[in-house]
């Protein structure tokens, strides 16, 4: 009785928290919106308004009508369903975003002209979606789903989880509607200003917290392998997302600021910020998902345990350094580019031990490959996670920098790595989680699961060889001497060489975006609760946990 | 090695957690850290002076356009890049540049020392509509800049937001800020001599071609008209010593 006593008092005070904090943000959202000097800043100020009001009517009416707490037993599922859900819709429109630009740049003229269409205003829209909007809403979701299941505990927090949700639902509201506004820091990667960074950091610190309570929680004294990665991305990307971003606002009802830090120093703190986005966003956070998914599906135990430690650690390590790669030949002193260029080439190693790690746990099991197109996907996304992280390591080095730099050898590169490593792994992630997250014997459709996986990687194969022949070819006319020894090309020259490249990589973009909608139809078949169109032909493991036949346990966990 | 010893990370989250912590912190410090307090870093050269107001309005248009995503302000030093763009880039020509303009993509040339080489008027059809000037050039149009109005009600804040964070703007630059930016567009010539004195090699006209207002043109093209010009090349010894 003590103890139940003592967990509603506990119940009682986080209602009064969640719905004080939820007041105390309707009433900062309404002076914004008064006051706010300028008109993004009066338009961000309603959406707070708007969404904290919300936010503390929907709490008052369960706390007033003293509603039943719903089942507190088992895994809180209901946040990674929305967390599933963001996943998809984000990623339509990040893809779809994307896209859009990639025409731009081959016909200018769908750029319109006017302030909130035009290339330079949405491509943080682009990048954003597609890193933080589907990445990190695709992060969150499986690093709920994984911890609970590996720790054999309910996520932490009553109202934390979903306030990590919507909180981070309005960080990208935020920032994508600043970015078309003309808000913007000019970091890249880093372009929301310092209200959004406010905001964004007071959801990540709940975020590690609901992650950090349920590892605590756990019914296993081990923890995870999929768990450390997910951790170590929760903890960089907090530490990197405060040190980048320091800036004096120049007032605090408006939406500009300065950055602390000014010309050199600011641009070795934005590409150690930046290229460990990639380190610890898109790398380490997906190979937790990697480490949870490839063995469940594939049912096969992780190849080698000795292998993820060490490549976890040096991984972890090795990457915080290659930040300076950005900066080859600029005004960044000479040993901070040898550093940089050094460990950036060292990184190779960590890296393909992740893939070999990755690969080799379907030792045994390659058949897979071929009757199950969701492991194909899987298994797909390691290798062009091998492949990018091969081309990264010589793209690092100096004489080859001068070159690629600049160039669209750079974009072909980060796409083989966020279509081919992060966008397949999530894509994986999904087909597996959705049948099993709304209980379903099967998806909806496997045959669409085979032509999402072939259209896109058609989509991919076009995007990077384009970007390839475009960068590399630029690269050198920009270099090219004629006999007398004069540049032998101007500048528009190369540009207009570009032309038919940038169409290529833009039905590239179209085909990616085809697939994608391909499998956001399965999906919306398979949440309705259509019977599978090929039940017979998926492999057990398809289906949700009770649907499976024999008492299964999965090695993983 | 033991492997049974990774076993302790593995049962407490809260060593993992601080042993994840002190393996990233290390190579961010030994990069980013000296780069505070070694001189080197930013070797001294004559002419580099912060921003004027209206050079720094324009610049936040710059930014605001999100230029930066497809025109770098570095040139690196490349034989080619330094015949086709100038003398290749120093740290102390971004010094005051918060933050950095120093980009990552080329799908526009450089712009590091585009100031002087275009007209204003050339600035003016170019961005109105791009194609007028360069046929086969990309980038979009920004038409609407012309039609509107600067606002600059608050640059007085914007420059002593700079001064917080070590911009040396005076006193005096900082409570001549709207005068300043008004000279400079052309608007008042009686303050000219000052104001030159507080910002040398300012260039101050009418920038757009429309003398009855001051446009976000205005201040874009003043901006890209100063690009590159502040440190004398003729006088620069890259040989050193010029150590702060």
């Amino acid at each position: 009785m003590a103890a139940a006593s003592q967990r509603d008092e506990w119940s009682a005070l986080s209602d009064i928290l969640a719905i004080g904090a939820a007041g105390f943000l309707t009433i900062l959202g309404l002076i914004l919106a008064v006051a706010g000097e300028d008109r993004a800043m009066a338009f961000h100020g309603c959406l707070l308004f708007a969404a904290s009001g919300l936010a503390l009517i929907y709490m008052l009416t369960q706390f007033v009508e003293k509603r039943e707490p719903a089942d507190t037993s088992g895994y809180a599922d209901g946040v990674i369903r929305a967390g599933v859900i963001a996943t998809i819709i984000w990623g339509l429109v990040g893809f779809t975003v994307g896209d859009i630009i990639a025409w731009q740049l081959a016909f200018p003229a769908l750029n319109f002209d006017l302030p909130w269409t035009n290339f330079g205003r949405l491509r943080p829209v682009h990048t954003s979606a597609v890193i933080f909007a589907f990445g990190g809403n695709a992060l969150i979701a499986t690093s709920f789903y994984v911890v609970q299941r590996t720790c054999r505990a309910r996520l932490a927090g009553k109202w934390s989880p979903w306030f990590v949700f919507w909180g981070y639902q309005l960080f990208i509201v935020l920032a994508a509607t600043g970015y078309v506004l003309g808000v913007t820091q000019s970091k890249e990667y880093a372009e929301p200003e310092w209200y959004v960074d406010l905001w964004l950091t007071i959801v990540w610190v709940v975020y590690f917290f609901v992650f950090v309570g349920t590892v605590a929680k756990r019914k296993d004294p081990h923890v995870y392998v999929a768990n450390w990665f997910y951790l170590a991305f929760i903890v960089t990307i907090a530490l990197l997302h405060i040190v980048n971003n320091v800036a004096v606002p120049v007032s605090l009802l408006g939406t500009k600021s300065y950055i602390a830090y000014s010309g050199v120093q600011d641009a070795m703190t934005q590409w150690w910020y930046g290229h460990n986005a990639v380190g610890f966003f898109l790398t380490a956070g997906f190979l937790g998902m990697m480490y949870y998914f490839v063995p469940k599906r594939a049912e096969r135990p992780v190849y080698s345990y000795r292998l993820s430690i060490v490549h976890f650690w040096s991984l972890i390590f090795i990457y915080i350094w290659a930040g300076p790669h950005h900066l080859h030949y600029t005004a960044l002193p000479d040993w901070a580019q040898t550093l940089g260029m050094t460990f950036s080439i060292i990184l190779w190693m960590p890296s393909w031990g992740g893939m070999i790690n990755g690969l080799m746990t379907l030792s045994g099991a390659w058949d897979k490959l071929r009757t199950d197109p969701v492991i194909r996907m899987l298994i797909v996304a390691v290798a062009f996670y091998g492949m990018s992280t091969f081309e990264g390591p010589l793209m690092a080095i100096r004489s080859v920098n001068s070159l690629s730099h600049y160039t669209d050898w750079t974009i072909g590169h980060v796409h083989s790595g966020a279509l081919g490593w992060v966008a397949f792994i999530t894509f994986g992630a999904l087909y597996c989680l959705v049948p099993w997250l709304w209980h379903r014997k099967a998806l909806y459709s496997q045959r669409l699961v085979e032509w999402h996986f072939w259209i896109a990687t058609l989509g991919i194969v076009l995007y990077i060889t384009s970007m390839w022949v475009s960068g590399i070819l630029q690269g050198l006319m920009w270099r090219a001497y004629d006999q007398l020894g004069f540049l032998e090309y101007s500048f528009v020259e190369t540009v207009e060489a570009m032309h038919p490249f940038y169409v290529i990589r833009a039905i590239g973009g179209l085909l990616f975006l085809v697939g994608a909608l391909l499998m956001a139809y399965n999906f919306w078949r398979t949440i309705r609760g259509d019977e599978p169109v090929d039940a017979t032909d998926q492999p057990s493991v398809a289906a949700a946990p009770e649907f499976r036949p024999g008492e299964y346990t999965a090695p993983a966990e | 090695m033991s492997w049974e010893k990774h076993d302790i990370l593995e049962r407490s989250p809260m060593l993992m957690f601080i042993g994840v912590l002190i393996v990233v912190s290390i190579g961010g410090l030994i990069e980013i850290a000296p780069l505070f307090w070694l001189r080197s870093t930013i070797e001294k050269v004559e002419g580099m002076r912060p921003y004027a107001p209206l050079e720094l309005a324009g610049r936040n248009i710059y930014i605001r356009e999100g230029c930066y995503l497809c025109h770098s302000q570095m040139i690196r030093s490349l034989r080619d890049e330094v015949e086709r763009y100038g003398h290749y880039s120093l740290a102390a020509e971004s010094m005051y540049d918060h933050p950095f303009q120093w980009g990552s993509k080329r799908t526009g040339p450089d712009v590091a020392r585009v100031g002087g080489k275009y007209s204003d008027e050339w600035h003016r059809v170019h961005m109105i509509d791009p194609r007028a000037v360069v046929p086969e050039s990309v980038m979009p149009g920004y038409p609407f800049l012309a039609e509107r109005k600067l606002d600059y009600k608050n640059i007085e804040a914007q420059l002593k937001t700079n001064v917080s964070i070590g911009v040396p703007y005076t006193d005096e630059m900082v409570e001549n800020a709207k005068a300043d930016l008004e000279t400079q567009a052309g608007k008042n010539t009686a303050d000219l001599e000052a104001f030159l004195a507080r910002y040398p090699k300012a260039q101050a006209r009418n920038f757009d071609g429309n003398p009855d207002e001051i446009t976000e043109l205005d201040a874009l093209i003043a901006y890209l008209q100063m690009l590159g010009t502040l440190v004398d090349f003729a006088s620069f010894d890259e040989s050193g010593p010029n150590l702060r």
